[in-house]
Order: C-alpha cells, then sequence, then structure tokens
C-alpha cells in the first residue's frame, strides 16, 4: 500500500502531551516537517520555552535545550553565535513571549538575530491553569480576568507581529492561523520562508500561530478553532508584516 | 614578562587565555572594563562579544552558548549579578559549565560604586532558587585573579558547573604588575558529547534541561549536585594561613581585605602581639576545616573576621570555630575601606592594649 502520510523524522516518537484540540500538535508537526523539507536534520537547535510547551524538548528530534521562562530568544543568541552554521529557532507561547520575555524577543529582533521564532498565540495561559495573556482579548474571561478583559484594568492586548515588524532587524514576519486546513498550510509555508531566511543568513524571522486551547478557553475543540477565526483573526489580522524580500 | 594592567582587564585577558570564546554582558560601573576589553578582544580570537539588553538576558545568553559547547562567561556588578540570580539558577540546575565575574560594589539596592563584599551571602549560599552551589573563589590580588579565572573554565568544564570569581571594585580598577599566562589551545580542550551543537539526532541527540517534573529524578538530580559539591569541597578548597603558626589573634579575611590583614598581621607583631591571618581563596567550598584546625590550636585566643560587610563571611567562621574560641567581627560598609591601623586598634582593645 502507497504511504500517503507519515510522521516527519524532524518529530521523536514520544507521545505529545497536548489536551485534545490543541494545536500546538499542529505547530509541532509543521516546524518538523518545515525542518525536514529544508534538510536541516542533524544541524538544528531547538530552544523550548517554559509553559505548555516547555515538554518540546521530547519531541523535536534535535538538539533541544529548555530555558527559563521568556529568556528563549537570548538562550537562542547564545547558541546561534557560537554554532552560526546550524538552524535554531525558539518556540514560545505567548505568556513568555510576549510578557515576561519582551525584552529578549524585541532585542533579537532588533540585532536580526540570525534565529527563527515560532509564537503560538492562544491569547490565554495553558500550563498555569488559563491566566490572562498579554494576547487574551478585551472582554475575554480567563482565571485572572474574571469580568473580563478591560482597558482601564488590563491595557489592550499586544500585537507582537506589527510591533516587532517596525525594527530594522527582522527579515520576515508573518501572523498565520492554525484554525482550518487552508491556514495550516499557508503556516506552513511561512514556517520554511522563516527558516530558509536564517539558511541564507538574512536575520530573524518569527511566525507567529494563533492557536487554540479549548481547554482554558472553556469551548470544545470546534468552538475554539471559530473562536481563533471569527474573534482572534479581528485582532490579530493574518498576513506578512515585514519581507525584506518582498520590498525590493 | 610582568605588564601594569588593571584588574578589570587583566581578568578579560587571563579569561580569553583560559579559552573563553563567548562573552555577554551589560554596562555597570565598577567592572565595565571587562565587557569594553572583550568587545575588542573576542573577534581577534575568533570569540563572540554581544552587549546584551540585560543582565537577564547576558546570563541566558551564556546559558544557550554553554549549553551549546562553547567556554562562555559574564561579568558584571552586585545589583547586575542580582539580576543574573535567575540564570546562574538554571545553569547549574541544567549542569552547564561556565564563569561568572562579580567586581562586588556596595549595596543593598543601587548602593554605591564603591568596593564592597556585601554579596557574600549571595554567592556562596545560592542567590538563586533550589538547592545549588558553585566554586566561589575570592582573589586577593590581580595576579591571583588572573591565575585563578586561567584555570576557571577548566573547573567548570570539570564540574559541569558555574564558577564564579568574586572580586570587589578595588580589584577590578586598580593596576597592578601581572605576567599573563600563555594561550592555552581550544583543541586541546576536553569534548563535550552533552552539548547541543545541532548534531545530535535520535538515540544520539543532547537535551539540556533543568525541568524534572519527577519528584523522585529531581530528588536524585539534587543528590547528584551535592555529590559533585562534596568532590569540589575535597579537591578544590584552598586558602592561605599567613603567619598562623604561632599566632595567638587569627585574622580571618578574603580578596583585598586580607591584604589590609596582612599589613595589620605585621603591624600587631612588631608591637608584640602575635597576630596571623587565615585567608580563604574558595570562598565555596569553605575551607571549614583548616580554620576549625587553627581554633583547635591551644595558643590561639581569638579570631577576628574582618569585612567589608556588616558580617557576612563571620557566619561560615563561627560555624567552623565552633565555639571553641571567640568569634569577633570588624567590618565597614557603603565602599568605606578599613585601613591596617583600623584593623590593628580592634585587636589592640580586644587585647586590653
Amino acid at each position: 500500500m502507497a504511504t500517503v502520510f507519515k510522521k516527519s523524522k524532524m518529530l521523536t516518537d514520544t507521545k505529545f502531551h497536548y489536551c485534545p484540540g490543541c494545536t500546538h500538535g499542529i505547530a509541532h508537526r509543521l516546524v518538523a516537517e518545515a525542518l525536514e523539507e529544508l534538510g536541516c536534520e542533524g544541524k538544528t537547535i531547538g530552544i523550548a520555552p517554559v509553559g505548555c510547551s516547555v515538554f518540546a524538548y521530547n519531541y523535536f528530534n534535535c538538539d533541544m535545550q529548555q530555558v527559563a521562562h521568556g529568556r528563549a530568544p537570548a538562550a537562542a543568541t547564545g547558541a546561534k553565535r557560537v554554532h552560526p552554521d546550524k538552524v535554531v529557532f525558539a518556540y514560545q507561547g505567548d505568556g513568555d513571549l510576549a510578557s515576561i520575555g519582551t525584552a529578549e524577543i524585541v532585542h533579537a529582533a532588533a540585532r536580526g538575530e540570525n534565529i527563527t521564532v515560532i509564537f503560538i498565540n492562544n491569547a490565554i495561559y495553558g500550563m498555569t491553569g488559563g491566566q490572562m495573556a498579554p494576547t487574551t482579548l478585551l472582554g475575554q474571561k480567563t482565571t485572572t480576568s474574571q469580568y473580563g478583559r478591560t482597558v482601564p484594568l488590563n491595557g489592550n492586548p499586544i500585537k507582537v507581529c506589527e510591533m516587532l515588524s517596525t525594527l530594522d532587524g527582522p527579515s520576515y514576519i508573518a501572523r498565520c492561523s492554525l484554525a482550518d486546513p487552508a491556514s495550516v498550510l499557508k503556516a506552513k509555508k511561512a514556517i520554511i520562508k522563516g527558516f530558509k531566511n536564517q539558511l541564507e543568513g538574512k536575520g530573524f524571522t518569527l511566525i507567529e500561530l494563533l492557536s487554540t486551547c479549548p481547554t482554558n478557553m472553556g469551548l470544545t475543540p470546534l468552538a475554539a478553532l471559530d473562536y481563533v477565526k471569527n474573534d482572534m483573526s479581528k485582532i490579530f489580522p493574518l498576513g506578512v508584516f515585514k519581507d525584506i524580500d518582498a520590498i525590493k | 614578562m610582568k605588564k601594569l594592567m588593571k584588574g578589570n582587564e587583566a581578568i578579560a585577558e587571563a579569561a580569553v587565555r583560559g579559552g573563553c570564546r563567548a562573552f555577554f554582558g551589560y554596562p555597570i560601573t565598577p567592572q565595565n572594563e571587562i565587557p569594553e576589553y572583550l568587545s575588542r578582544r573576542m573577534p581577534e580570537v575568533g570569540g563572540v562579544f554581544i552587549q546584551a539588553e540585560s543582565e537577564v538576558s547576558a546570563i541566558n545568553m551564556v546559558y544557550g552558548a554553554a549549553g551549546a559547547g562553547a567556554r562562555a562567561m559574564t561579568s558584571s556588578s552586585s545589583p547586575g549579578i542580582s539580576l543574573k540570580q535567575e540564570g546562574i539558577s538554571y545553569i547549574s540546575g541544567a549542569e552547564l559549565p561556565c564563569v561568572i565575574v562579580n567586581i562586588v560594589r556596595a549595596g543593598p539596592g543601587l548602593g554605591g560604586i564603591l568596593p564592597a563584599q556585601s554579596d557574600y551571602f549571595q554567592s556562596v549560599k545560592g542567590g538563586g532558587h533550589g538547592d545549588y552551589h558553585m566554586l566561589v573563589f575570592a582573589p586577593e590580588s590581580v595576579q591571583e585573579a588572573v591565575d585563578l579565572i586561567y584555570n576557571a573554565f577548566d573547573k567548570a568544564d570539570q564540574y559541569r558547573s558555574p564558577v564564579m570569581i568574586l572580586g570587589d571594585g578595588m580589584l577590578g580598577q586598580i593596576m597592578e604588575a601581572v605576567e599573563i599566562p600563555p594561550m592555552k589551545d581550544p583543541t586541546t580542550f576536553p569534548k563535550k558529547e552533552w552539548a547541543t551543537d545541532g548534531t545530535g539526532v535520535g538515540e544520539g541527540r543532547r537535551i539540556v534541561n533543568s525541568l524534572y517534573i519527577e519528584p523522585d529524578v529531581l530528588e536524585k538530580v539534587n543528590q547528584k549536585l551535592a555529590a559533585t559539591y562534596a568532590e569540589m569541597a575535597a579537591n578544590e578548597t584552598a586558602y592561605e594561613a599567613y603567619k598562623t603558626d604561632d599566632a595567638e589573634v587569627v585574622l580571618t579575611a578574603y580578596g583585598t581585605v586580607a591584604r589590609i590583614c596582612k599589613s595589620a598581621v605585621n603591624m600587631l607583631r612588631a608591637k608584640g602581639v602575635k597576630a596571623g591571618l587565615l585567608r580563604p581563596i574558595t570562598l565555596y567550598p569553605f575551607p571549614s576545616d583548616a580554620i576549625a584546625k587553627v581554633a583547635a590550636e591551644p595558643q590561639v585566643k581569638r579570631f577576628l573576621t574582618v569585612e567589608l560587610s556588616m558580617g557576612q563571611m563571620v557566619e561560615d567562621v563561627r560555624l567552623a570555630v565552633n565555639g571553641a574560641k571567640p568569634v569577633d567581627f570588624y567590618g565597614r560598609t557603603g565602599g568605606c575601606v578599613m585601613s591596617p591601623e583600623d584593623v590593628m586598634n580592634v585587636i589592640l582593645e580586644k587585647e586590653g592594649k
């Protein structure tokens, strides 16, 4: 029988620990497939964050570092600078990247650090139990915004792609969604573009992936996908925010 | 041939000679000459220099570079070292070798920029969270700082642990004649099979990590670290005994203050007081046995611990002496430094002379 689909060899055989309906699994698969397709096996260093994807080091079939909360871009910088010929990626959630790790991500981007950052935005803290994230939508109820997020109390959600695309360092910044098959295919293209830029030495790339957290959103997996499509995408519009190749 | 060098610059050059090829720092007085020097020097030896966005980022860049196998280092001064504590804890948990230089200034808070020894607790008791320690060397001179950091990267690799060089503003800023040792050949350094250099795949892939979610596994990690610290205590404990053989009054001091105390010892001896000095060179592991041995000498009447703090190392001296003899304390803080006469007068007063 012909094989029509198989797991990327850039993933290990370890079973994911993610909740049913969570899109981390899709994101992992896309990153792994992109690395495999670009021939990065045996030449990749991955950086795992603190958050739901803290165990990413168990899943990616490459050398991995698990680092302190928010510091993945700094650790990735250290690894990349001493191994400039290797592909280095950081995989971070919204609390990790857009809250506690804002200094690290902004300055890694500003330096044009030749790394690729996969940014999972599901508008909530997953691992710690559904607290408000820097990307939580206005009105969204979380365990620390139980009446819904408000501007006077919590300010507005942070738009990472828009913010980082004002810097001169990044070579490619895109926001994609994992909410439906067509979006997933687009996301994969963006991730491949990110890694390709790194391989070509073009500098910092970040791909934001709008993602679900059915468990903490209090939604079924399907309703969570709808939430990404109908609500999150309005505040976090999909698209390419920076592409140095397109400017030419 | 000896060369006249500022402490900070000599430390930086000796780090390079000792194999350091990755430095990540952030400006803070009084250690700025270290990153300044290395920003010029690292490109000459094919090394990495980055001025990070913060001390937090700098220590995490060290984590990434050390985790990927490089001989990596950061330097800072007290408030900056406070910021690095999270990273130092992670580095210890992940068993990564690196070197951290703390050119201590007076605290707490923003404090001042003048010399102090008030980071002793933070350095030797584990300033960050969790059960960890590291080798802490306290040089008394620029030459000793050079010699200690020159081998610090080897020690860090040997124990897979961070190593701290604990200096102070005086050591960083003073100029002294030093012999700089020859460049070590990086090709002779032991291979780090555990390092995430990017070549790992499948069974051969490497994971640098400090997360152990299973309690019994984490306990084993702590026991393993404790065994490493016991090994350090057995192999690395270092001190200098200065005129302690017949001493009746024993001073204990480390770093630059020990040099002040050596002068005080000689002044006291000229006045007929048999004084000596026991100077810890490693603050962790602490030379407790050596101090206990001196305390057991029948002619020893008292100890005086002298520090640029309100009394930190004195706690470890008291634990080592264990009540055998009285242990007094004399300290100055805020960047104020005692003179040899000050130390002598404290002893003369205790001796009723």
